[in-house]
This record gives structure tokens, C-alpha cells and sequence, in this order.
């Protein structure tokens, strides 16, 4: 059996690394709030990551020197490298959870749809609230069910909802949808299917035709699809890509003389890194996003004044300021930071800890007065969390591809039929609680 | 091989007493390894040494030790490593779910056992064809089983994102969701499966695999049944990946789709075994060692030396370039993969205390 002398061998290197782990550090008044920043600056995804990250630290910094912290609570953070994988994103998860230098971890970020699956179940275990901006299970609206899940401001079934919204819009009223034949051409995988339901829902109630077609991974050649879409002429295709997908069906649509401003993208194709590459045919190219691209906005201004020309931003090409994954960055970081000022509000000013940041989180209201006084007026939409609703929003702008950026083309935020969804949303969940024999919470639970 | 051969030829002999001390010296530092993972590990470890460590270690080992079987002893390259995983969990899924009276180490093998039964299916065409060319059949039903666990709801019980998620892991009364449970589960049935995967290489079984491995047309000229062993080699290494898959699914991530088992995974277990050690049972824990924990520890050791004062992308990016050229220098050092080094370094160390 001298094979397994090797395996011995193993517990060596085991045990230097053992060495290297770090033990969580003792608290001591911690004066400053911790924020882990799990990223992914390589790998496929890199070039959307990257300036979401700016926009992210680029507003922490802007926090801490320009209004001297929260509430004085300065914030401090780190980054964990995960390339998008769902290991890398485990292993992150579980380094940086018990805090650093005293101060617990508020509010956890995941980055990543198969990351933010996988920590559902630990996130409660370890009472640590997760947001998830455009991504992650739908069912997490019910924070009865998935009390530490926060898909905020925009689930997939919304972005579904408003496509149909704005389609109405422009057809003058929802009593006009009837008839209309509406394609999806979505990427072939589980998130590419989420919006299948929802729009079952929604075409039986305004009476479109609903044409469901699938481009499989990675969809570097549609013609089939795009051949089908000819046949079949729908009056809309909304378009729910992911990476080298969406450029594809631009080149294809226009190559096949579908009218580009006919399509409208879904939150992960409706990034300048998405229509860029399509070149002059993306012109007029529609995109429906919780992310408004454009760097007029009030904090944008300051950012740019205090962060960004003072050679302070994180990032590294500026190009990248005010695109739709710069304000993503920033988004997240203004909720993160507000829920984190809420929560003080009840726990007192300090680094305060996940079960106190999922409180912040439930009681988190962002209304227009607010929002004024941010400066992120019409960058953030209005929102307004609880336990039964940890979406909170659910509302979406339209924006246009111009050849060079993005404008806003939508009135303002178009809103989705939540009253109609909602239901079938709380169904599911209730079905996820009983298969997993979770015990979900009162409406007014305050934990 | 011709170590497995000997310790194998001396495994025969009558366990006189004289024969006996070399053997009971032999199974020490196993034993005492055993120790320390089912003692020593649960007193010491927190949270991120399960979660993060030692879990995906075992369980990479445990797909690695499956394709090893298939590959390193009877010789059939595959890349449908993942598919079987795959299958693996999505069969555990749905026993447990379907049928909430079976036990818990019931569903698993009775998964692994689907598992298997899929791999001896795509094994088929192994019987007419070789090399590349069962490569690229392996690879079809990567693609296919992916698809097909996406496409149908059924699999994922009509879940909305098609994830499936593990109901409460519960054997005899005990609650497995804790870390150091979970743990435990997967230490359990990896040792479990590694004893026997260690005793079928050198029984009948696998002194046929070798044989079609090393020349099938010869193997069939002295009367080796070469479909059987092919078949039953399939059979072996999807029913240890299968096993491997819903551990993944269920031990370590909890909420998985059918994405946590693409190509990747399959190029993932294929590399290390080879860089472990194809035909090493030990060498299938090496790689996984290598493959899995070596980039954890080049980040934390990154992060501890140059955090915050270089880019941070640039530092990763500086992790997998020292990465990869760590495993051209080890395969350039010893092609037969690091289990082989270790025993040259082993020799080398007990030779000349021997002498």
C-alpha cells in the first residue's frame, strides 16, 4: 500500500497552508465599517466587471472624503478575486465573512448569478443579507421564504414586465398589445429561460403572441434564429443576451433586415460592451435597464469633481465614466450604504454587523426627497423594501444607442405589473419553502 | 505500475506473522492520515477550512478518482466527466425528492448507480472506436446531458431558474447541514468509495482494465473480454463521478444548475489526473490538491504580500500565470504526473536510512 505514503505527503503542504488562513481578528471597538468586494478582474467576464468596480469604490471614496464617512463611519474594503466562478466565489464568501479588524461585514455582495445560488442557503446560516442587482433568484422577492436574499430594484420577471410596458407605450396603451407578436430571443440556459413564465402570464392577460427562441451557448451564429424571426415577422424581439451574444443578434438582425430599434435588450445586453462591438448597424439598438447609462446625474458630478479628476478613481480607462456598468458600480454602492445608514439609525452609529444590515435592508426607503439629497435622482429609481417585498422597485428606463452612447428614451422609470407577477412569485416561493421545509416569517417580521 | 504489481503480488501471500508487520507499517501513515481527517479536522477546522477546502478538495478527488478509473487504468479518455456529475445530482435530486423514504447514503449511491448506468450508455461507442475519437463521442454527451437538465423541467422539479437545491440531509435522526457535517458526509463516502476503488484496481476488474489499457487487440488475443472491461470501467468511473456530482451539488454548494457541470468540470477532473498521476489512486488526490487548493493559496499568499500596493488585477492575473507555469515545470520534472514524483521522493528519502 506504499501509494497512500503519498497521500500523507499531502497533509504537509495542508498544513503549511493551514498557517497561512487567517483567524478572525479579535473585535475591539472597531471605529471603521468593513466592506468585502468580491470582483472579477479576469476571466470571460472582466471587461463588464471592471467598471462596475470603479463605480463601486469610486463612490466608497467619494463617502469617506467627502462626507467623512457614514455618519463618521468611515468605510474600508478589500477584494476578492473570483473570476466569476462559483468556487472562487464560495471560498471568497467564507474568507471574508467573519469581518476584518473588529468590524463585522454589513452586507455581502455576490457578483454572480452561480455564486449567489450557492451562498443562499449559507447567507441565512451565517445571518449575512446578500444583494443581487439584476441577477439571482426571483423567488428572493419573498423575504418571508429567503430572508437574507435581496434581488433589489429590478428581477428578471420586471425587466420582462416593462419590456411589455414600454412596447405599450409605444403602441399608445396596454389595450393595444392585443395581436402584437412579441419574440424573445434568449440565451439558452437558466437564466436565459427565467422570463418564460412571466411572459406566459402577461401574454394571456393583454393578448400578444408570445415566440419563445432559443440561441444556444455562446451564440457566436444566429442565422437560424434570425432566419425563423424573417418568417414569423413579430412587431418586437426583445432580446435577452449574455457576452458575445448580443453583438451577434445586432449584426444578424440588421444583416437579415430586422429594424434594430425594434429590439430591445434585456439588463445583460444593454451595456456599451454589449453594442460597441456591433459597430454602426447597434445605431438605434433599445435596452431596458435599472442602470441608466450618462454622466449628468448630481453624484456623478461630484464624483467627477472630487474623485475622479483629482486622479483618485479606481478606474483605469476613464472612458468607462458614466457607462451603464460605472453607474451599476454606483448603484450599488448608494444602496449598500444607505441600507448601512439605516441600520444605524436603530443600532447606533457604528460598523454594524449582517443581522443588522438585513435590518437596514427591510427598512430601507429611497424616495425621490431622498434621492434629491444624494444627488441620484433619476440614476436610482425610487424604492421601498420590507419583508414581503425584497425587490422593492421593479422598474426599469429604455435606453437608445445613438452609435455613440446611451440616452434615455423611456418617460422616465417604466414600471412593471407587479400587482399581476407578485402572486405568481409568492407561489413559488411557497413551493421552494415547502421543498426545502423552511418555516417562512410573518409579513411584519422584524428579526 | 510494477509498485502496484508487487504490493499487489504480496497482498496474496498468507498473512504469516512475519509477513505481517510490513503490512500493518504500510497501512500506519494511512491510518493516521484517516485520524486526523475524521478527528483531528472536525476539532480544529472553522467554516472556511470546510466550506472552501477540504470539501471541494474531496470531492474534485473523488470526480478526479472516477475519470482515473476510466482513463488512467482501463484507458477509455473521456470528457464527459461533468455530464456524469451532473447526472449524479440531478438522479440524488430527485430520489430524495421523490422518494423522501430513502436514506440518505441510499439516494446517493442509487445515484451514482444512474449515473453509471448513463456512463455505460456513453461508453457504447468505445467499443468500436478509440482515443480522439471517443473523445469527441464523450464530449456529445457532455453537451447533450447539460442540455437536456437545462431544457426539461421535470429534472429540476419545473424550478425557475432550473436549479436544483438540496432538500434537508438527514441520516438517522441527524441533521447534516453544518459545515463540519457536511464535511463528514463527504470525508465518509470518500473513503469509503477510494477503499474500494483501491481494492477493484487490483482485483480481477482492474487487471483487465490495465490489460485493454496497455493493448486491447492483445488483450482480446489472450482472452481478456475487452466489451465487459471497457463497459464495467464506464460503469466504475460514472458511478465515483456521480457520487462526486451530488456531493458538489449538495455537500458543498447547496443550489446548483446544470452550469456547475460544464466542459470545464470535465476539463477540470482530466487535468488533475494527469498532473497527479494517471493509474495512482494517490494521484488523483494529489491533483485535486494541486488544481483545486494551490490557486487559493497563491491568492492568499498574493493578497498578504502585495494587497493594495499592486493592481488588483494585475496580481491575478500574475497568480495564473505562476500557476500554469508551475504545472509545465512539475510536468516537464515527471510526466507520469506529481504521485510519481512523490515516489521518487519517497525513495529517494527512506533508501538511504534503509542502507
Amino acid at each position: 500500500m506504499n501509494l497512500f505514503r503519498f497521500v500523507a505527503r499531502l497533509a504537509a503542504p495542508l498544513a503549511a497552508a493551514a498557517t497561512l488562513a487567517v483567524s478572525p481578528a479579535v473585535a475591539e471597538e472597531a471605529k471603521e465599517q468593513y466592506f468585502p468586494l468580491l470582483t472579477y478582474r479576469v476571466g470571460a467576464y472582466a471587461s463588464s466587471g471592471i467598471p462596475g468596480w470603479g463605480g463601486i469604490i469610486d463612490y466608497f471614496r467619494y463617502v469617506n472624503e467627502v462626507e467623512g464617512g457614514i455618519n463618521g463611519v468611515k468605510l474600508f474594503w478589500d477584494e476578492c478575486e473570483t473570476e466569476w466562478s462559483v468556487e472562487k466565489g464560495v471560498e471568497c464568501y467564507e474568507r471574508v465573512k467573519g469581518g476584518k479588524n473588529g468590524s463585522p461585514v454589513p452586507i455581502f455582495l455576490p457578483h454572480g448569478d452561480p455564486i449567489s445560488k450557492a451562498l443562499t442557503e449559507k447567507s441565512v446560516a451565517d445571518k449575512l443579507p446578500l444583494i443581487t442587482t439584476g441577477y439571482g433568484r426571483t423567488e428572493a422577492i419573498d423575504g418571508r421564504v429567503f430572508p437574507y436574499s435581496f434581488t433589489v430594484m429590478f428581477s428578471f420577471w420586471s425587466e420582462a414586465s416593462s419590456v411589455v410596458n414600454y412596447i405599450a407605450e409605444q403602441v399608445g396603451g396596454k389595450d393595444k398589445l392585443k395581436g402584437l407578436k412579441i419574440a424573445t430571443v434568449y440565451h439558452d440556459s437558466p437564466y436565459g429561460k427565467e422570463t418564460q413564465a412571466p411572459l406566459e402570464l402577461l401574454a394571456k392577460t393583454y393578448g400578444f403572441e408570445n415566440i419563445q427562441i432559443p440561441v444556444p451557448h455562446p451564440g457566436n451564429d444566429q442565422s437560424a434564429q434570425w432566419a425563423r424571426i424573417r418568417q414569423i415577422k413579430p412587431d418586437w424581439v426583445f432580446l435577452r443576451g449574455w457576452g458575445v451574444m448580443t453583438p451577434v443578434a445586432i449584426k444578424t438582425a440588421a444583416k437579415t433586415g430586422f429594424p434594430v430599434d425594434h429590439i430591445i435588450g434585456g439588463i445583460w445586453s444593454g451595456s456599451e460592451e454589449d453594442v460597441r462591438p456591433a459597430g454602426v448597424v447597434g445605431k438605434g439598438y433599445l435596452a431596458v435597464t435599472p442602470f441608466p447609462a450618462g454622466q449628468d446625474f448630481e453624484i456623478l458630478k461630484k464624483i467627477r469633481a472630487e474623485i475622479v479628476d483629482k486622479g483618485k478613481s479606481d478606474l483605469k480607462d476613464l472612458k468607462s465614466f458614466g457607462s451603464v456598468y460605472y453607474n451599476f458600480g454606483v448603484i450599488e454602492a448608494i444602496i449598500s450604504v444607505e441600507a448601512i445608514r439605516t441600520a444605524q439609525k436603530k443600532f447606533g452609529v457604528r460598523p454594524i454587523n449582517g443581522e443588522e444590515g438585513q435590518w437596514g435592508l427591510e427598512h430601507l426607503v429611497l424616495d425621490e426627497t431622498r434621492l434629491k439629497e444624494i444627488g441620484a435622482e433619476g440614476l436610482v429609481q425610487p424604492l421601498k423594501l420590507s419583508a414581503k417585498d425584497h425587490e422593492g422597485g421593479g422598474s426599469g428606463k429604455v435606453l437608445q444607442w445613438d452609435g455613440q452612447k446611451w440616452n434615455v428614451v423611456s418617460k422616465g422609470w417604466v414600471a412593471s405589473d407587479r400587482d399581476l407577477l407578485l402572486p405568481l412569485i409568492y407561489e413559488r416561493a411557497a413551493a421552494y419553502a415547502k421543498e426545502k421545509g423552511i418555516t417562512p416569517r410573518s409579513d411584519g417580521a422584524t428579526n | 505500475m510494477s509498485s502496484i504489481g508487487s504490493d499487489a503480488a504480496s497482498d496474496f501471500i498468507a498473512a504469516t506473522p512475519d509477513a505481517l508487520w510490513p503490512r500493518v507499517r504500510r497501512a500506519l501513515p494511512i491510518a493516521a492520515l484517516l485520524a486526523a481527517a475524521f478527528v483531528g479536522a472536525p476539532a480544529v477546522g472553522d467554516d472556511y477550512w470546510f466550506n472552501a477546502i477540504l470539501i471541494p478538495f474531496l470531492i474534485m478527488a473523488l470526480a478526479g478518482l472516477g475519470l482515473n478509473l476510466l482513463m488512467g487504468y482501463a484507458g477509455q479518455a473521456s470528457l464527459g466527466t461533468g455530464a456524469f456529475m451532473a447526472t449524479g445530482a440531478y438522479a440524488t435530486y430527485n430520489l430524495m425528492l421523490r422518494l423522501p423514504e430513502l436514506p440518505l447514503p441510499a439516494s446517493l449511491a442509487l445515484g451514482g448507480v444512474i449515473a453509471g448506468a448513463v456512463a455505460v450508455v456513453v461508453g457504447l461507442p468505445s467499443l468500436r472506436i478509440k482515443g480522439f475519437y471517443l473523445i469527441a463521442t464523450t464530449l456529445a454527451a457532455q453537451f447533450l446531458l447539460e442540455w437536456t437538465f437545462n431544457q426539461y423541467g421535470w429534472f429540476s422539479n419545473y424550478s425557475t431558474s432550473s436549479s436544483i437545491s438540496a432538500p434537508r440531509l438527514v441520516f438517522l435522526g441527524y441533521d447534516l447541514s453544518s459545515p463540519v457535517a457536511r464535511y463528514l458526509l463527504t470525508l465518509t463516502t470518500a473513503t469509503v468509495v477510494t477503499l474500494v476503488a483501491a481494492r477493484l484496481v487490483r482485483s480481477q476488474t482492474g487487471r483487465i482494465w490495465t490489460a485493454i489499457r496497455d493493448m486491447d487487440t492483445a488483450a482480446a488475443v489472450i482472452g481478456v473480454p475487452v466489451a465487459r472491461g471497457k463497459l464495467t470501467a464506464f460503469f466504475a468511473g460514472g458511478f465515483i463521478c456521480g457520487v462526486a456530482g451530488a456531493l458538489w451539488a449538495f455537500a458543498y454548494l447547496g443550489t446548483v444548475d446544470a452550469r456547475s457541470f460544464d466542459l470545464d468540470r470535465s476539463f477540470q477532473a482530466m487535468f488533475i489526473i494527469i498532473i497527479g498521476g494517471m493509474g495512482s489512486i494517490a494521484g488523483s488526490f494529489i491533483g485535486a490538491a494541486f488544481v483545486v487548493l494551490l490557486p487559493i493559496l497563491l491568492s492568499r499568499v498574493a493578497g498578504a504580500a502585495f494587497g493594495g500596493a499592486v493592481d488588483a488585477g494585475q496580481l491575478e492575473n500574475l497568480q495564473n500565470v505562476v500557476f500554469g507555469a508551475l504545472i509545465i515545470v512539475f510536468l516537464i520534472k515527471e510526466p507520469q504526473g506529481l504521485a510519481a514524483l512523490l515516489a521518487r521522493l519517497g525513495r529517494r528519502l527512506s533508501s538511504p536510512s534503509r542502507r
